[in-house]
């Protein structure tokens, strides 16, 4: 195609951004339907227990609610993700703070205070498990008292939703290398890693407005859910259980949505069957929207996790052999756990090349709110472990940590942790290099190492290097099998149909760039449909970083389809202008009326995976990084921040410049937050800061300069050579950041978040050793390079 | 029990009766139809309901309805006249300031008000002057550079 005619590679004004700029963009909390009701939910006050007896307040005038209990649901009981074990509402039993186990609405949205208060739950309380000990110790103990899951068709055993074991090759083989490896190494190093929970803070909560239709006997013929999420197709599935309808009885709508991060992937399940319910039984349409109290303290977070690591490494830095065990909390009931620990699974032993790995995963149950996705799923908190570890293992080889790095990245043609051959382009020793000369690494370095003697003020710089694959894992994008399609409008523009959903990422943009740059027309020619299942086919979950990659391959290639039907039937000439698509468009829709055309998932390239062995193709493709983390630890406040970031990536082809690096950027953000802000305090299973005023993300004064830099080398399995990006820039910053601490002060930190008062702690000597510390405090190296790192 | 409020939104006069302790946030969103501002906390903290009134920015979810009485006030619909942007949210829309959009109106209005206050505002005015608006998708640098643009473009007039 002919220069002029590249639109991928630009970056032209956001499709929905005129409307976002001007407030006109119509989020859920903007609509209001013709005699609309509003929906609450009385949640449990206690973790886990029996529900005795339910009472209803007699102030209140109850004849003016609508009430939903579990035994309202004319379907299963049940928000299905990989299993059934969560129920839509608790109706015999809770186990967890916030769980729903009642329902109600109400024509005035202020009458649900009273109503909320008014319903007042006995129960007879169970012992808890909050944390992933308790959950082992209850299994190791056979403690039948507090297994609190048991396991169910999914799989899983008591207390353990579900375990990965992942061998670099045979299992007997590679435990005798293992063996071997240990046996043989000049040193073993070994470490323990921990995350907190995050939540995603998407700036609006979850919200809906659900519809119900009923025939004369009252039974519900067809529900209609519209409101803020990322996966139309997955509400749908949720509905058809809960009503017991089929999928086209059950419409699903996107409306604008502001921030998800994962948080609105699993959760709009929930609360889209609830308002659902509710219209079914009040009769109206009802709209519930959560307020931030609720969405933090109720819905979704990242998982915490615990990963040990054990390595055999050489005395001249070559990593022999690694044994990774992670554990994550799941919460209460499986939700998307198990995919969440395939990732950080996968994730876990990084960009390096390992003769033998072990990696031994697993999710417990725990009697928190379910644990969901949040990007990265998995990624960050297996890599966070891996990068600070290795920042360990070359203090005990004594090579500086880009020098370890560098001896044991993998390359072109060597072969991944679960077996995959790299057969595109990879260049890790290039990526650090160019990542240590944009951040200046060597000089500052230098510089802070100078400057840090004798000042209270620790300046330091850290360096992580990951990498994040594109797609759905292994043989899941053959699963999925999404659908793409592209049809004429009336007007002659092509329309994008696709159940990938905007909701700041761009996918609209990016889609319509495809689109755009295929059938060679100007971008702003091209129109994307709203997704509405009713109208597009179901091209799979906005999530896992395949909206770009997957998805933007189906819209290349049903456009593609298109050009050619036009070419073909339609007399469009090659190389074509602008009005000679309109007009081929329109002659075409004049003699047969319309055009739609629709493509299914292929793999571009065969993708061997097997589920069983854990073992194979992971991801069609990787996006690699090398981050560095430039901070300052003021040790008289026991304060560290972030003084500059530069992030480093190859993510295939850049699609749109000003939208790439927007995502990276926000990315660094979440990351910066994760590692050194954002807390969640629980008590007996509940959050207790589930507020903007006490649980902290960074604002516009708390974040440095962050430079992106991209090197693109295109890649076969995205629409002209663009790779996944969405979730990278969360998996990096946090260990980079941890790393440059311990440059700055010499400090060993391994659990994030990393808040001052656990610098306060560590400064002062009250190390907790159990998370991983090093407790090796030497108050005079403070600050101080070991020798090699400025050699 | 319901106060008789006047107020000028966008330059156009209201008397709305209201309960005297109904938010601001939800005068111009339930009886205005103004929903172009948007609540993201309810207390305070993410800037979603900025506003200006009488040319200062304020968080709308925390004033009461009768406290508005007799002031100006600008919202989102009030920037941008007969469909032309005003050029603070056209630098949003070519720099990348606006992704998922929520926080938007509010980030929009306090750079009105950055801006009036700095016509050619320093990156630590921006960091500072934006503070009170959070945004959990740009990381911010996208918004400063909108602003820088803007502030550019204004100076070159």
């Amino acid at each position: 195609m002919a220069e002029r005619d590249n639109i991928v590679g630009t970056s032209p004004l956001r499709k929905e951004g005129r409307a976002k700029v001007l407030g006109k963009a119509t989020y859920v909390d903007d609509l209001s339907l013709p005699g609309m009701w509003h929906g609450a939910t009385v949640r449990s006050t206690i973790a886990r227990g029996r529900i005795r007896a339910i009472h209803f307040a007699p102030e209140v005038d109850w004849s003016q609610y609508a009430i939903v209990r579990a035994s309202d649901i004319p379907g299963e009981n049940t928000i299905v993700h990989l299993t059934k074990d969560h129920p839509c509402l608790a109706a015999q039993e809770v186990n967890h703070p916030e769980e729903p186990i009642l329902l109600l609405a109400h024509r005035e949205k202020v009458a649900l205070l009273a109503g909320v208060a008014g319903v007042q739950i006995e129960y007879d309380e169970l012992p808890c498990v909050f944390t992933i000990e308790e959950s082992e110790q209850a299994v190791a103990n056979n403690d039948v008292e507090r297994i609190v899951w048991e396991g169910s068709d999914f799989g899983g055993t008591a207390n353990c939703f579900k375990q990965y074991l992942l061998y670099s090759g045979e299992a007997s083989e590679t435990e005798d290398g293992l063996a071997a490896a240990f046996e043989a190494a000049d040193y073993i190093v070994e470490g323990e890693y921990h995350t907190g929970a995050q939540e995603q803070l998407y700036i609006e909560p979850n919200g809906v407005i659900a519809e119900c239709e009923k025939d004369e006997q009252g039974n519900v013929v067809s529900v209609c859910v519209q409101g803020s999420m990322q996966c139309p197709y997955y509400l749908v599935h949720a509905l058809t259980l809960v009503f017991n309808l089929p999928e086209e009885k059950c419409r699903v709508i996107q409306t604008e949505t502001g921030g998800a991060f994962g948080g609105k992937e699993d959760f709009p399940s929930v609360i889209g069957s609830h308002a659902a319910l509710l219209a079914m039984k009040c009769g109206h349409p009802v709209k519930m929207v959560y307020d931030r109290a609720e969405d933090m303290a109720a819905t979704t977070k990242r998982h915490p996790s615990r990963t040990r690591h054990r390595t055999a490494v050489s005395k001249d830095g070559k990593l022999l052999a690694c044994e990774i065990e992670i554990a994550l909390d799941g919460g209460a009931y499986a939700t998307l756990s198990p995919v969440v620990l395939s990732r950080a699974t996968i994730h876990a032993p990084g960009p390096y090349k390992w003769p033998f790995v072990r990696v031994r995963a697993k999710a417990m149950a725990t009697n928190l709110p379910p644990h969901g996705a949040f990007r990265g799923f998995g990624a960050p908190q297996s890599l966070f472990a891996l990068e600070r570890h290795m920042d360990k293992v070359a203090r005990v080889v004594r090579l500086t940590p880009e020098e370890l790095r560098r001896r044991n990245f993998l390359t072109t043609g060597d072969r991944t942790a679960t077996g995959q051959l790299l057969n595109e382009p990879v260049d890790m020793q290039h990526l650090l290099a160019r990542a240590l000369e944009e951040s200046d690494y060597y000089a500052k370095l230098a510089r802070f190492g100078e400057e840090n003697r004798g000042s209270a003020i620790k300046r330091g710089m850290g360096i992580a290097a990951f990498m994040h694959g594109s797609g759905f894992t292994g043989s899941g994008e053959r699963r999925l099998n999404s659908v793409v399609q592209v049809e004429l409008l009336p007007d002659g523009r092509p329309q994008v149909l696709v159940s990938s959903t905007e909701f700041g990422q761009g996918t609209n943009t990016i889609l319509c760039q495809v689109a755009a740059q295929t059938l060679q027309i100007p971008y702003e020619q091209v129109v994307i449909a709203q997704p509405d299942t009713q109208l597009v086919p179901n091209s799979g979950p906005t999530v896992a970083s395949r909206t770009a990659m997957i998805v933007g391959k189906l819209v290349e290639r049903a456009s593609t389809h298109l050009l050619d039907t036009l070419r073909s039937e339609s007399n469009l000439p090659l190389n074509h202008a602008p009005e000679e698509f309109t007009k081929a468009a329109l002659g075409y829709l004049a003699k047969h009326g319309s055009l739609r055309c629709s493509v299914r998932y292929e793999p571009v390239k065969p993708v061997e995976w097997n589920d069983e062995l854990f073992h194979g193709d992971a991801y069609p493709a990787y996006a690699w990084a090398v981050y560095v983390a430039e901070v300052a630890v003021d040790l008289n406040t026991y304060g560290a921040s972030v003084t500059r970031f530069d992030a480093l990536q190859e993510v295939g082809r850049i699609m749109h410049p000003v939208l790439a690096k927007g995502q990276i950027e926000g990315g660094v953000a979440q990351a910066i937050g994760y590692a050194l802000y954002e807390k969640c305090v629980w008590k007996d299973g509940r959050m207790m800061n589930n507020q903007m005023t006490n649980y902290i993300m960074p604002t516009s004064a708390d974040l440095p300069a962050i430079h992106v830099h991209f090197e693109e080398v295109p890649c076969v399995h995205g629409p002209s050579g663009a790779k996944g990006i969405g979730e990278l820039p969360m998996d990096g910053p946090a260990p980079a950041i941890l790393n440059a601490i311990e440059s700055a002060t010499g400090l060993s930190f391994d659990t994030i978040p990393l808040l001052p008062e656990d610098i306060f702690e560590k400064v002062n000597g009250f190390t907790d050793t159990e998370h991983g510390g090093s407790g090796e405090l030497d108050p005079d190296r403070l600050g101080e390079f070991p020798p090699e790192v400025n050699a | 029990m319901k106060d008789l409020v006047q107020l000028t939104v966008n330059g156009e006069e209201h008397r709305i009766e209201v309960p005297p302790m109904k938010r601001l946030l939800d005068v111009l969103r339930e009886d205005l139809h103004l929903t172009g501002t948007k609540e993201g906390c309810g207390e305070g903290e993410c800037g979603a309901c900025a506003v200006l009134m009488n040319g200062e920015l304020v968080n709308s979810c925390l004033i009461p309805a009768l406290q508005a009485d007799g002031t100006k006030l600008c919202t989102i619909e009030g920037l941008s006249t007969e469909g032309r942007l005003h050029p603070i949210q056209q630098c949003f829309l070519e720099n990348g300031g606006a992704q998922c959009g929520i926080c938007t109106p509010g980030m929009i209005l306090a750079t009105h008000h950055l801006l009036d206050k700095y016509p050619a505002p320093t990156l630590e005015q921006i960091q500072e002057g934006l503070a009170g608006n959070l945004c959990r998708c740009t990381g911010y640098m996208r918004i400063f550079e909108a602003v820088q643009k803007t502030a550019e473009a204004q100076h070159a007039l």
